[in-house]
């Protein structure tokens, strides 16, 4: 980097887009923002069609007739508080507190293999009780909606491990933290699709 | 063992088939040879396959989408062929299952693995140089992006020879696609080659959005930002905000075939025109995605080849910007015919004819542009006019179209035809051509063939007419798409004259590898320093071709057409004055994560197409491997020392330019 490109960062009048390339950190989390939003539009699209096809039970079981309210209560408080545990491994990592940082992610695993456990119960349940996705164009949809997001959260869960490893191997070195940071921000998001997900599925079934 | 793969699957009764594969296949066979016995390939790992410089990916895009121009463009001859012989009591040469492969193929292709390969290749190669920076913001995740464009490739190409392709039309609408209409492996060649190259294609937007957004050389705010990364940007922002919803629409379709899902299946309260919905959702803005990134090139060309700056720059970002957002409310007029009911129907006509005034907007500008300037007449611009006259039209028939009631006439018929071929080819595919002669001589130092340039231009733009003006006739006359077969044999002197047009234009592609050939032997005539054009943007200001790190020194910009205003003896006097030392850089390491990931990516498709459950979970393993190597993978940069780049400079500097 050049003698005038630090001139004009040193210059709080310029504005920031004039200012030349960004630093490494804010490139890599910008970038994975991008993708979040990106996963955020596939969910878009299978919150449509389960609003679109949320009525169609073909004669099937309804919502209202499949769903464990209290179930799915417990569910969500696992998943909420999993993003608080969340974030306080970021923060010890970001204070380079290595215990700290596993105590904190081994919490966030608990409590996201928690939340997938019961998941899994709710569809066994679902399954046992012949109201698999084969059943109507309403079970179809709420699996698959309800499904990726279960997935999402056993990627996370995988991708939690390999930090956790990154972290023993290599220390908290800038392309770790980076790739922590990201995790985090991944965990958060899929927190924001669950609201939704226990808002319109769950609360709104009829 | 082997899932649903049998011999059957190998079309050994159909002797086109089995010619065009063999012919492929020796092609093939015979590169590898070469590569093999010249001893290639160290030096094609070491600085193609695995490299991960923008240029270079760029470079492999445009070859990808060439050579897979060549395949779509059989189909189309095919077609065409069959069309002018199959009238009245003549039944033609393609049967109709045949042929209903060849024009879903033929769609498929040109769509998705050339012009997406074409728009893709100009990007990556241009929006880092004229930013002004040393390469894309994330250059490993670029280098998987293009091969896994090729491994969707390379899946569509097999289809051809090891089982069938979809009968079903380039988007596959359910309930034709679904399993109990379409049982055979086709739509499932479709539909993962497309899943994998999507994912592709998404990383790329995420890419090349982030490099804009993040990575531009000092002083270029968004307001100096050349008007080819403003298109840049508004394409890779439709990428990133429409693919997810292609993705998850192809997986519903998935779900639908292989786990008795019912989304788009005719009972159990399936909803097939949910599908339609969904799919134009990104069908619309994917046109976007195409059409203006070779917006941009035409605003770059009529500028430099004027000799003025372009007309109207901030009419021009804010039209870009509009028809990125207004390209989202546009979808259902795809498909009027759903019967919606009029205010739905009125509602989308009007925002269909509201997108055509951004464009209108640009079209001005580019002739404002024109007005007045010291025109060259080179390549670039031929097919930059040849543009502005066919997608005039093109648009005007789409404005038409747009209108519910005369749309519910023109559906589906060969007037829809004739309108998206006028502004895909009028609009993409002249726009492309533009940029491929206007930055051959950047990447590669010398300049393409003049006369044959502008021959090829002839062929493809009295080509298009030839074909496509007929079938706007024969639209109107009810003549429908993917027909195979007519039997108003009035019709067969349009069809032949379109079969005229077809010719034409294949004689444009064969001269258009002519020049290839020719310019190539001819470079040590045709070399040229680092500004051939005296064009006006920062990609001219380094040598051709660019070092692997562009830019030794970050130019500071000091207003729009940067390198213009270098030349004027205006901006960056400080550089002048008191040249900035150089110092070490650090360029990516080449990673052969991209091609690893796309080769086994190639494995787990192939395996989900014929069902066969082992080597889909050993391809995901593979792939997992990878990702893992990857993870921990740390000398991702090679430092060059500054005495290589000075040694560079020393043998570069002042070569045509002034800088």
């Amino acid at each position: 980097m050049n003698a005038v490109n630090q001139a004009l960062t040193r210059t709080e009048e310029i504005p920031l887009s004039f200012r030349g390339p960004a630093p490494t950190r804010s490139v890599a989390g910008f970038g994975f923002w991008l993708f979040l939003l990106s996963d955020i539009v596939i969910f878009g699209a299978l919150f449509a069609a389960y609003a679109v096809l949320s009525g169609e039970t073909a004669g099937g079981p309804t919502g209202a007739e499949l769903f464990d309210k209290r179930h799915v209560f417990i569910e969500t408080a696992c998943l909420l508080a999993s993003s608080v545990t969340c974030g306080f491994a970021l923060l010890s990592a970001q204070r380079t507190e290595k215990l700290a940082t596993y105590f904190w992610l081994a919490a966030t695993f608990a409590l996201g293999a928690l939340f997938l456990a019961l998941e899994t119960s709710e569809f066994s349940t679902m399954l046992a009780a012949g109201a698999g996705p084969s059943r109507s164009a309403f079970l179809s949809s709420f699996f698959a909606l309800v499904g990726t997001h279960g997935l999402h959260v056993s990627m996370g869960l995988a991708w939690l491990v390999l930090m956790a490893l990154q972290i023993a191997t290599l220390g908290f070195q800038p392309m770790v933290s980076r790739r922590l940071f990201c995790f985090a921000l991944f965990w958060h998001a899929l927190d924001i699709v669950w609201v939704g997900v226990f808002t319109i599925v769950y609360l709104g079934a009829h | 063992m082997l899932g649903k793969l049998t011999w059957a699957a190998i079309p050994f009764d159909q002797p086109i088939v089995m010619i065009a594969s063999g012919t492929v296949g020796a092609v093939i066979f015979a590169l590898l040879a070469l590569v093999t016995v010249k001893g290639w390939w160290p030096y094609l790992w070491r600085e193609w396959i695995t490299s991960v410089d923008h240029k270079r990916i760029g470079v492999m895009y445009m070859i990808l989408a060439l050579v897979m121009l060549v395949r779509g463009f059989s189909d189309a001859m095919m077609m065409r062929s069959q069309l002018a012989l199959a009238a009245g009591g003549a039944a033609g040469y393609l049967p109709p299952e045949h042929y209903n492969q060849i024009f879903s193929a033929h769609g498929t292709i040109m769509i998705f693995f050339v012009a997406m390969p074409f728009v893709a290749a100009l990007m990556n190669f241009a929006v880092p140089l004229q930013l002004g920076v040393r390469d894309v913001a994330f250059p490993v995740l670029n280098s998987l992006s293009f091969w896994l464009t090729a491994a969707g490739v390379l899946l569509v190409n097999l289809s051809l020879f090891v089982g069938e392709f979809a009968r079903t039309g380039w988007l596959a609408y359910p309930p034709l696609s679904e399993i109990a209409y379409s049982p055979g492996v086709g739509v499932d060649y479709y539909l993962w080659s497309l899943q994998i190259s999507g994912i592709g294609t998404l990383l790329s937007g995420i890419n090349l959005t982030t490099t804009i957004l993040k990575l531009r050389a000092p002083g270029m705010g968004y307001s100096r930002m050349p008007v080819f990364c403003w298109t840049a940007l508004a394409a890779n922002l439709l990428i990133v905000a429409a693919f997810p919803v292609l993705t998850a629409t192809f997986a519903m379709l998935l779900l639908d075939r292989y786990c008795d899902f019912h989304f788009f299946t005719t009972n159990l309260g399936g909803n097939p025109m949910m599908y339609i919905n969904l799919i134009w959702l990104w069908g619309h803005p994917e046109v976007y995605i195409l059409v203006l990134p070779a917006f941009g090139v035409f605003s770059e060309v009529v500028a430099t080849f004027s000799g003025k700056p372009l007309f109207g720059y901030r009419s021009m970002v804010l039209a870009t910007m509009v028809i990125c957002v207004l390209s989202f409310m546009v979808w259902l007029h795809h498909f009027f015919t759903m019967g919606a009911g009029a205010d739905v129907n009125g509602f989308f006509g009007v925002m269909t004819m509201i997108i055509a005034v951004p464009t209108g907007v640009k079209i001005f500008n580019w002739l404002f542009t024109l007005y007045g300037g010291r025109i060259r007449f080179t390549v670039p611009i031929y097919w930059a006019l040849g543009f502005m006259v066919t997608f005039v039209i093109g648009g005007m028939t789409g404005v038409l179209l747009a209108i519910p009631p005369a749309d519910f006439v023109l559906h589906n018929s060969l007037f829809l035809i004739a309108h998206f071929h006028n502004t895909i080819i009028g609009g993409v595919v002249f726009g492309v051509m533009a940029g491929y002669n206007y930055w051959f001589p950047k990447a590669f130092g010398f300049t393409l063939n003049e006369r044959l340039g502008k021959a090829v231009f002839w062929c493809w733009f009295v080509g298009f007419y030839a074909a496509f003006m007929p079938l706007y006739a024969l639209g109107l006359m009810g003549a429908t798409r993917r027909m195979q077969h007519y039997s108003d044999v009035h019709w067969q002197p349009y069809m032949l004259v379109a079969l005229g047009g077809a010719c034409l234009i294949l004689l444009g592609i064969v001269l258009t590898v002519v020049q290839l050939v020719v310019s190539i032997r001819a470079r040590h005539v045709n070399r040229v320093g680092a500004d051939p054009w005296n064009a006006r943007t920062l990609e001219w200001s380094i040598p051709s071709p660019p070092p692997a790190w562009n830019f030794a020194r970050l130019p500071v910009v000091e207003g729009t057409d940067a390198f213009w205003a270098m030349k004027q003896g205006v901006g960056v006097p400080a550089q002048r004055a008191e040249p900035e030392p150089l110092a070490a850089l650090h360029v990516p390491r080449g990673n052969p994560t991209g091609v690893m990931t796309a080769f086994f990516a190639v494995i787990t498709g192939f395996a989900l197409i014929w069902h066969i459950w082992w080597m889909v979970a050993f391809g995901l393993l593979g792939v997992l491997a990878v990702a893992l190597k990857q993870a921990w993978r740390t000398d991702t940069e090679i430092a060059v020392p500054v005495e290589e780049i000075a040694a560079y400079e020393r043998r570069h500097v002042r070569h045509g330019a002034s800088v």
